[in-house]
């Protein structure tokens, strides 16, 4: 009955209680929606590569291999020789290597230098392969794969030809050369949605007409390319996996002391926990000022119950005069509170899920990262349980000066 | 019922800060079933005697017994139970949750109240309202749509619901007509009779007197007075 009261006195002042609600609502759904946005972020991170036990490239910060040779992220400071590869790809612990060579571009889309290899090792999201729905994978020398995105950005289809830049943001084209399109990858929600993937040997036929990073003005016809030796003389990075996970460490110790070039090995995991390090900073001030933003919404709740105290009067001393105790009335003002910010809480529920199937596309598209839309985690549950306590608490003020105003008024308040 | 319904011995009561208004009431006695009016001008110390009657606040000498219960001997949460349980109340107006049905409104001072809850049969309060001339179909109405009458009918239903044997009233008439004051009074008889219970009612105004078995004015038995600042 209680309940039931408190209810009906809380829609009886719509307005009001419903302006409360609606700023509980955005708080909350601001917060969850930060949450969602950083949960997401990180599982898309780490979902990105999986099944590679060492990433290796030239000697620099964990976190930059990282980004450049997963993430697509940032440049290679240097190269590794292909003697250095070709050593490391004999070491008995290594299961397989599979070589990667950045440095061109397609318009606004990296492109990448492997062997079909790649095709095979790279593993996302918990052990996913690539999958090839369009077309099939790299065959002739200048066939392309191109990722999900590729294909529906610049409306590519299988068969269609497709000319590769010399650099990144390079207004010079590799148009003597021009590739055709073999496959399209299928969505993974990966950087590899995002890229260009021919074989090594065509970035180095392509490249064969160049000398020190500049044209030299000949133009090798491609019957005589197809014919040359197109090894490479030194990728940017490798991907390598182990016969036993026991041996990552002894092999990274082992390529991280390569005498004849600086080289760096590193664990994926751990550089990403490297990277969640960095961003942590940033990841906490966003989960603080949107938890600033919960607690003005329920400052805001605090002195709506606060200025209604006084036209309450009369009706806290119609709930003495029935027998209720000052405890009752203090009680019936913080229930009041928890539902205004019960409802809150499921209206911000409600707007964050609306957000989250309007924004889900978009921020896909846009930076890559797939916001799941799926029920509430327990640390969310726990979230809005918090809030809801948190507006109990914050109306124990008011409440408490409610239980003494009903102290002192009694039930004789003349209005 | 034996006990008389309320015995005031060597009251003496001061509210703290409030200009130092204090009032002593040497003896006042009601029977169990005795209505009485009780006439005084405002400022006479009319609610201090209904918050002490009511248990709202204690004396600071003497007793105040309703029912045989000398309020002083309860606890705070102890007498706010005992009004509950003993005391029906009806104010000069805005008696209900505007926001509330008024059956709620009607059924509120049992919730605080297991014995007079007990007492109540379910189909009490549609029975009050019939028998106070309110319609039928009012149970469910916001008690905020009525008018002023029915506001003051539905308050002497609340009052009445699972008979109390005292039932105070502060001026309940002095925002009704003279045509309504007097049917509101009748049913306000009639329903006291049926129930048994006490009434206590205050009021300025000595027209309603012959109705009462007994009436009294606040300056024969209540002697207040400011304290020097």
């Amino acid at each position: 009955m209680i309940l039931r009261l408190a209810t009906q006195s809380l829609l009886a002042r719509a307005l009001t209680v419903g302006m409360t609600v609606l700023a509980i609502a955005l708080s909350v759904a601001l917060f969850l929606g930060v949450e969602k946005v950083r949960t997401g972020a990180r599982a898309s991170f780490a979902d990105t590569i999986s099944g590679t036990d060492l990433i290796v490239g030239a000697r620099s910060g964990s976190v930059q291999l990282l980004l450049y040779s997963v993430f697509r992220i940032g440049n290679a400071t240097n190269n590794v020789s292909w003697e250095s590869y070709q050593d490391i790809a004999a070491r008995p612990e290594v299961d397989w290597i599979v070589p990667i060579s950045l440095g061109d571009s397609h318009r606004q889309f990296r492109v990448m230098g492997t062997t079909p290899a790649f095709f095979e090792h790279y593993k996302y999201r918990g052990g996913r392969s690539l999958e090839i729905p369009e077309g099939h994978g790299l065959q002739d020398l200048y066939d392309a794969v191109i990722g999900a995105d590729v294909a529906a950005a610049l409306g590519y289809a299988v068969g269609d030809p497709i000319v590769v830049s010399h650099g990144l943001a390079s207004f010079t084209d590799h148009d003597d050369q021009p590739f055709r399109i073999a496959g399209i990858i299928g969505k993974t929600g990966t950087p590899v949605d995002r890229t260009v993937i021919v074989s090594l040997e065509a970035i180095e036929a392509i490249h064969v007409d160049w000398q020190g990073g500049g044209q030299t003005g000949q133009s090798t016809p491609v019957e005589v390319i197809r014919s040359m030796d197109l090894t490479p003389s030194a990728i940017t990075a490798a991907l390598v996996g182990t016969e036993s996970r026991l041996q990552i460490f002894g092999l990274q110790r082992w390529i991280n002391e390569y005498p004849e070039e600086p080289l760096l090995a590193i664990l994926p995991g751990v550089a990403l926990q490297e990277l969640w390090q960095i961003v942590g900073v940033a990841e906490t001030a966003l989960i603080g000022v949107s938890a600033m933003v919960v607690i003005t919404a329920l400052i805001g709740m605090m002195a709506m119950i606060f200025s209604s105290l006084n036209e309450r009067r009369r009706e806290m001393a119609i709930w003495r005069a029935m027998g209720a105790r000052p405890a009752t009335i203090l009680g019936l003002l913080v229930l009041e509170a928890m539902l205004m910010a019960a409802a809150g809480a499921v209206l911000g529920l409600t707007l964050l899920y609306l957000g989250l199937a309007v924004a889900q596309p978009l921020v896909d598209a846009a930076a890559g990262i797939w916001l799941p839309i799926e029920p509430p985690t327990l640390r969310e549950v726990w979230g809005l349980g918090i809030v809801i306590a948190a507006a109990g608490l914050a109306s124990l003020v008011p409440a408490l000066r409610a239980y003494r105003l009903s102290l002192a008024d009694g039930m004789m308040v003349r209005t | 019922m034996t006990d008389p319904a309320l015995v005031l011995t060597d009251v003496t009561y001061s509210w703290p800060g409030r200009g130092g208004f204090s009032l002593s009431c040497p003896d006042f006695r009601m029977a169990a079933g005795e209505s009485v009016l009780l006439l005084g001008a405002s400022g006479s110390g009319k609610s201090t005697l209904l918050s002490l009657v009511c248990g709202i606040v204690t004396a600071i000498s003497g007793s105040v017994s309703v029912d045989g219960t000398d309020l002083s001997t309860l606890r705070a949460g102890a007498r706010d139970r005992f009004r509950a349980e003993r005391i029906g109340v009806i104010f000069q107006q805005f008696n209900l949750l505007p926001y509330a049905r008024v059956v709620d409104n009607i059924l509120l001072p049992l919730r605080f109240a297991p014995m007079r809850r007990s007492r109540a049969a379910p189909g009490d309060a549609a029975r009050l309202c019939i028998a106070l001339g309110l319609p039928g179909d009012i149970l469910t109405t916001q008690a905020g749509r009525l008018s002023v009458g029915q506001q003051q009918r539905v308050a002497v239903a609340r009052a009445l619901i699972g008979a109390p044997p005292l039932i105070v009233a502060d001026e309940p008439t002095s925002a009704l007509d003279a045509a309504t004051q007097d049917t509101f009074l009748s049913l306000l008889f009639d329903q006291t009779a049926r129930t048994g219970s006490s009434l206590l009612m205050v009021s300025h105004d000595e027209r309603l007197g012959a109705r009462f078995d007994r009436v009294v004015r606040i300056e024969d038995i209540v002697t207040s007075w400011k304290a020097a600042a």
